[in-house]
């Protein structure tokens, strides 16, 4: 067993938006096939679909969309530092664009709650 | 050599399908922003999907740049975390791949046609 | 100049399995992390195994693991890595086999560099006019970005996923790997790409960015991958793979 690294090498901006990345990329792929099996309660009809949208009205699930919505801006933002990275011209780990995926979350997370409670 | 051409497609097609999906995911996340308001309800969603054939494309299209996305990360995931062996990896991909175009496809059907 | 205060230092003694000795070193005014070292061997633990060569920051022999983060202890100055507590923590670099407590066993890490087909060649012999490549040719800027690498392995040492996956060429053989894939005079291109692509190649670089962080001459290895990951697509498009 080699001598691994710990958290202090990982202490750095472009590791931790690789680790956002990967996480929030994990739970949007898990939350897919349940999002869509949630869609497709509409062949059973309208009233089967109001069901289940009747059940997810507690504030839990609403904290838990709120959240998808924030990995899912930020998972996207952090995707178009990636592209950037690896297809446009060379301008370091582009940390700007970590801050801004970041602030493109938290507007999308705010966007999303004020629209929840309007 | 082939595993070489195998990987670059791979990489390739998984840059690509993230473009795309840059795109549908600005559009999903206004819309969704639009549609919560007040509360969701299946009536509100369904008159506004139902005979919708401009959505079904567009969400059609979204539906097939995930099953091509995804896998690829979580193949990623499974070989580096989960300390699964490269074939099994590529075979969860695939399998996950299936799943999400069949259940995807599906919705999309659900609440337009 | 030295000073009053006394240095808590915790050094890797063993090889993977092993443990921290724990030493007191006197504190000067300017002292790098190689001084103490140096210090422990002559003065406190002759056995202590540990590298150095040129002390001056031009060799990357004395690269090692302190305070969890990958450096030359050479041109690591005490002042600015030194714990609360006045602490220091020296290990050998992480992602290499330990020979003994300092000293990793490098073979692994330039046998990667032959493997990623990361030596010259070309077709030109000693009768042939010298080749006219323009300093400021696109080609010839790429190599410049990443070709003052002198192989320290601070780097590799780095990288999350030289540890997840053993096979992982890492970002030093890999930017070497490019600085070849852009010599207008090199041959053998399609030969190169093919022992960077895949599993063990640039496809795998999650663009953690630590090799970037952590270099000390400033060399992107991030951004070299980045471009081998865009020469093999092409490569693979035009049917050259």
């Amino acid at each position: 067993m080699r001598r691994q690294n710990d958290q202090r090498a990982r202490a750095h901006p472009a590791y931790w938006a690789f680790l956002m990345h990967r996480l929030s990329g994990l739970a949007l792929a898990a939350f897919l096939p349940l999002h869509f099996w949630a869609l497709g309660r509409a062949l059973q009809g309208r009233a089967a679909l109001e069901g289940f949208l009747r059940f997810t009205d507690g504030p839990l699930f609403k904290l838990a969309e709120w959240g998808l919505v924030v990995l899912l801006a930020l998972h996207m933002t952090g995707g178009m530092r990636l592209l950037l990275i690896e297809f446009g011209s060379a301008s370091g780990l582009r940390k700007n664009w970590i801050a801004g995926a970041a602030g493109f979350a938290a507007f999308a997370g705010l966007a999303f709650a004020l629209a929840l409670l309007a | 050599m082939n595993l070489a051409l195998a990987q670059a497609k791979r990489w390739y097609w998984q840059r690509i399908s993230a473009m795309v999906l840059v795109v549908c995911v600005l559009v999903h996340l206004c819309g969704l922003v639009y549609a919560v308001r007040g509360g969701l309800t299946a009536t509100a969603i369904l008159a506004r999907t139902h005979g919708n054939w401009g959505f079904a494309l567009f969400y059609a299209v979204f539906v097939i740049a995930c099953a091509v996305h995804v896998p690829v990360g979580l193949a990623n995931i499974a070989r580096e975390w989960w300390g699964l062996g490269e074939r099994a990896g590529l075979w969860l991909g695939r399998a996950f791949a299936l799943l999400l175009l069949g259940m995807g496809l599906r919705s999309v059907y659900a609440v337009v046609a | 100049m030295r000073t009053n205060d006394k240095l808590e230092v915790r050094v890797w003694r063993g090889k993977e399995a092993g443990s921290f000795s724990a030493y007191q070193v006197p504190r000067q005014n300017s002292q790098t992390v190689l001084d103490v070292v140096t210090h422990i061997q002559r003065h406190l633990e002759p056995s202590l195994s540990y590298r150095f060569a040129c002390r001056v920051g031009m060799c990357g022999s004395c690269a090692m693991t302190v305070n969890g983060k990958a450096r030359w202890t050479c041109r690591t100055h005490v002042a600015k890595v030194l714990n609360e507590g006045n602490g220091l923590e020296i290990a050998p670099l992480a992602n290499l086999p330990v020979i003994k407590d300092l000293v990793t066993d490098m073979r692994e890490f330039f046998d990667k560099w032959t493997r990623a087909r990361g030596a010259f060649k070309g077709t030109a012999t000693r009768h042939d006019d010298f080749a006219q490549v323009q300093p400021s040719a696109p080609e010839r800027r790429a190599v410049d970005a990443g070709i003052e690498c002198i192989g320290c392995a601070v780097c590799y040492s780095s990288c999350d996923v030289v540890a997840w996956r053993p096979d992982f060429l890492g970002p030093a053989a890999l930017n070497r790997a490019w600085t070849l894939v852009n010599d207008v005079r090199a041959i053998e291109q399609p030969e190169r790409l093919r022992a960077v692509a895949g599993d063990t190649g640039c496809h795998v670089c999650h663009t953690q960015g630590s090799c970037t962080e952590r270099c000390p001459k400033q060399i992107a290895p991030t951004l070299a991958i980045a471009g081998l990951k865009r020469t093999v697509a092409r490569a693979a498009v035009r049917g050259l793979l």
